[in-house]
This record gives C-alpha cells, structure tokens and sequence, in this order.
C-alpha cells in the first residue's frame, strides 16, 4: 500500500509541474492554476483518508 | 525488518520531494505529510504488541488497569501531538508547532492528575 502510493503522488506531482510548463507556454496560465488547485485537491484527498487511518489505529491502540 | 523497508520509504520519499520541491512546494509538503503518516501507521502496529505485553503483566501484577490506560492514553498523546507539531513545523509555521506542543502538555497534564493525587495519598498514609 506504502510504496505505490508514495509513487501515485509524486507522479501526480510530476504531471502537474509539466502540464503547468506546458499551459504556461500556451499563455493559459489561468488554467495552469487551476490545474495546481486540481491537483493539490487530488492529492488532499488521499491526505485526510490516510490521516483517518493513521487517528483510527491510534484510537484502537492507545484506547482512547 | 520493519526497520529496513521505513528507512527505504523515508529516503525514497526525500529523493521525490526534492525532485518536486522546484516547481510544486505544495505538493512536497504533501508528499512528506504522506510519507510521515505512511511510517507513522507502520510503526503502530509495533506499539500495539508493546502494548498488549504491557497489559498482560499489569494483570499478573494486580495493578489496578486505571492507571496503566491513563499512561498508555498519555503515550498516544505524546506520539500524535509530536506528529502534529512537526508537521506544521515543516510547513514552516513553527509559532503554530509550538501551540500544538503547548497544548499536548496542558491534556498530558490534566490526564495526570488522577495519578498524582493517588500517589499523594498513599504518602500521606505512609507518614505516621
């Protein structure tokens, strides 16, 4: 599970930046924003299921 | 060994960040808030069988469990506070870390005093 989400959020990172380079060149940096947004969006997602799992365990284990 | 495959995470994970630290400051801090809790929860597991051993000789002992949960309830607020601190820390916003800090000190020391005031009265009896 670790790894390969490790991998999807760097590659989300990686697309992101060169799709920016790409609109910025286009002269559509307004998109190029959004896209960021898009993507910073995306990647919270995963952020706060993790983060649930991550209070979930410790819940269990420290019986809180 | 748990500890091979977290120190292989950690520096995989410094290596891509570094990498989108030029275009994305964002999504690095994403990236190691993910590796972050990505160690954390591996590591849990360990502390659960700490944990679990713990309990068993609490038992044996006759110590009532009363003060041993509130221990272990301090333990996680330790772990999740420290977590949280350094995290904003690595944000860049240290005044907030040290909120965090502060606070997890204040409940620590509130969850505590159930402790102290027991241990003061089995001194009291003790003095003649």
């Amino acid at each position: 599970m670790d790894i390969s989400l490790i991998f999807k959020i760097a590659g989300i990172g990686i697309l992101i930046s060169i799709f920016n380079i790409i609109l910025t060149q286009a002269e559509k940096e307004e998109q190029a924003q959004v896209l960021t947004i898009a993507g910073v969006i995306i990647v919270l997602m995963v952020v706060i299921q993790l983060i649930g799992d991550l209070f979930n365990d410790v819940r269990t284990v420290f019986k809180f | 060994m748990v500890i091979l495959q977290i120190v292989g995470i950690a520096i995989l994970a410094g290596i891509l960040i570094i990498v989108i630290k030029q275009e994305k400051p964002e999504l690095a801090f994403l990236l190691s808030l993910i590796t972050g809790l990505i160690i954390l929860i591996l590591v849990l597991d360990q502390v659960g069988v700490v944990i679990d051993l713990l309990n068993q000789l609490a038992e044996k002992a006759e110590i009532d469990l009363i003060y041993f949960n509130t221990i272990i309830k301090i333990i996680g607020i330790a772990y999740i506070g420290e977590f949280g601190a350094e995290i904003t820390r690595d944000s860049g916003e240290t005044a907030l870390a040290s909120k965090i800090e502060m606070a997890a000190k204040i409940i620590i020391m509130i969850l505590a005093i159930p402790i102290m005031l027991s241990l003061i009265e089995t001194i009291i009896k003790l003095i003649p």
